[in-house]
C-alpha cells in the first residue's frame, strides 16, 4: 500500500485537505501545553499540562479523539506534533542527565506559542 | 538449605498446588459483550467462527521477527535504514509486512542518544511488528516509571545507560506507533541479514535492552 492509500484509510473515505485545521506550528517553535483539565477522553498526558517544549515534527493531520471516543466524527481533522521536553522542566526532581528528554505527541488545540499561554 | 534438605525436614509435607484457575471463567460486562456480538455477527453471517479462529491465529503468530528483519536491514543498507527512518510503515511494506494505517515511527540509537518507548495512557504498542505486548509494557509500574526515572527503569533490566547519553523516551499518546532501532553490534561485521536479526530482540526494539552478541 503506498502512502497516499494508507492516509486516505485512516480518515474518512471523503476527507480532504478541507477537513483539517491548518498546521499553526513548526519545527523548533517553543511551545506551551495547556495547563487545562476537562472531563472526558483526553491524550494529552496531565504530566505535560502547563509545560514548556519544543515542536519535534508535524505528524499529520488527525480526527480529534477526544470526539471520536463519543463516537462523533471528529472533524475537522487536527494537526498532531510531537513536542519534546526536557525532563528536567517536566520532573522537579529529575535525577538523570540533565539533556534527558520525553517526547509526547500532542493535538494542536492543546498547544500555544510559549509566552503566550492563556 | 538444598532443596532435598528442606524436605527431610517435613516428611509429612505433601505437594497439592491447587489446579491454576482459568483467567476466563468469570463472565465480566465486557466477556458478555464480546461473546453476544460474536454470536450474533455469526448468526447473520457477517463472519464465520472460522474467520475468528483464523484473526486469533494471526494475532498470536505476530512477533517480533518482523521488526528484527527490518533492523537487519537497515544495519546492511544505508538507503533502506533512511527510508526506515523517513516512514517507518512504507519501510516495514517494503519487505513484505502489510502494516494497514499504522503510522510508524523509527527511532534509531546512536552511541549519543538512547532511545525507549512507553505508552503512558493505555498500552500502545506496534503489534504489527512486535507482535503482543510483554506484559510489564502494560503495567502501571512500568507506564508511570520509565517516563520519570527512565534511567532506573532501564537499569532494573539490566541495561545501564551511560551519563554522556542522552536518553529519550517516546510516549506513544495518540496515533503514532515506535520502534527501536538499536545500534548494530562491535565484530558482526560480515553477517547475513538472518543472523544479524537474531540479535534484535523485543526488549531491544522497546529500548530496555540493547542488541547484544550476548543475546543471539
Amino acid at each position: 500500500m503506498n502512502s497516499a492509500a494508507r492516509s486516505k484509510s485512516s480518515g474518512t473515505a471523503k476527507s480532504n485537505v478541507a477537513d483539517a485545521v491548518a498546521p499553526r506550528f513548526h519545527v523548533g517553535d517553543r511551545v506551551t501545553v495547556r495547563a487545562a483539565y476537562p472531563i472526558g477522553h483526553v491524550r494529552t498526558p496531565s504530566y505535560v499540562r502547563g509545560k514548556h517544549g519544543v515542536i519535534e515534527r508535524l505528524c499529520g493531520t488527525y480526527p480529534n479523539p477526544e470526539e471520536l471516543a463519543y463516537a462523533r466524527p471528529g472533524l475537522p481533522k487536527l494537526p498532531l506534533y510531537r513536542v519534546r521536553f526536557l525532563q528536567r522542566d517536566v520532573w522537579p526532581d529529575y535525577t538523570g542527565q540533565p539533556a534527558d528528554v520525553v517526547e509526547v505527541e500532542i493535538y494542536q488545540h492543546w498547544l500555544e506559542t510559549e509566552g503566550q499561554a492563556r | 538449605m538444598s532443596h532435598e534438605h528442606e524436605h527431610a525436614k517435613e516428611p509429612l509435607h505433601v505437594h497439592r498446588n491447587p489446579p491454576r484457575p482459568d483467567q476466563d471463567d468469570t463472565l465480566t460486562y465486557y466477556r458478555a459483550m464480546e461473546a453476544a456480538v460474536r454470536e450474533l455477527l455469526i448468526d447473520k453471517g457477517v463472519i464465520t467462527a472460522e474467520d475468528v479462529r483464523r484473526q486469533v491465529e494471526d494475532l498470536d503468530g505476530r512477533n517480533a521477527g518482523r521488526g528484527a528483519q527490518m533492523v537487519a536491514r537497515a544495519w546492511l543498507d544505508p538507503a533502506y535504514k533512511e527510508r526506515m527512518l523517513a516512514d517507518g510503515a512504507e519501510a516495514a511494506e517494503e519487505i513484505g509486512f502489510d502494516v494497514g494505517p499504522l503510522k510508524l515511527i523509527v527511532v534509531e540509537n546512536t552511541p549519543g542518544v538512547h532511545n525507549v518507548i512507553v505508552c503512558t495512557l493505555c498500552s500502545c504498542y506496534p503489534r504489527m511488528l512486535l507482535g503482543l505486548p510483554p506484559d510489564w509494557y502494560k503495567s502501571r509500574n512500568y507506564r508511570s516509571r520509565v517516563v520519570r526515572e527512565p534511567r532506573r527503569v532501564l537499569a532494573e533490566f539490566g541495561t545501564v545507560i551511560p551519563d554522556d547519553v542522552q536518553i529519550r523516551v517516546h510516549d506513544s499518546t495518540a496515533d503514532m506507533r515506535y520502534l527501536v532501532a538499536p545500534m548494530r553490534p562491535e565484530g558482526t561485521e560480515n553477517w547475513s541479514e538472518a543472523e544479524l536479526a537474531r540479535l534484535v530482540t523485543r526488549d531491544s526494539m522497546i529500548g530496555v535492552a540493547l542488541a547484544d552478541r550476548a543475546s543471539r
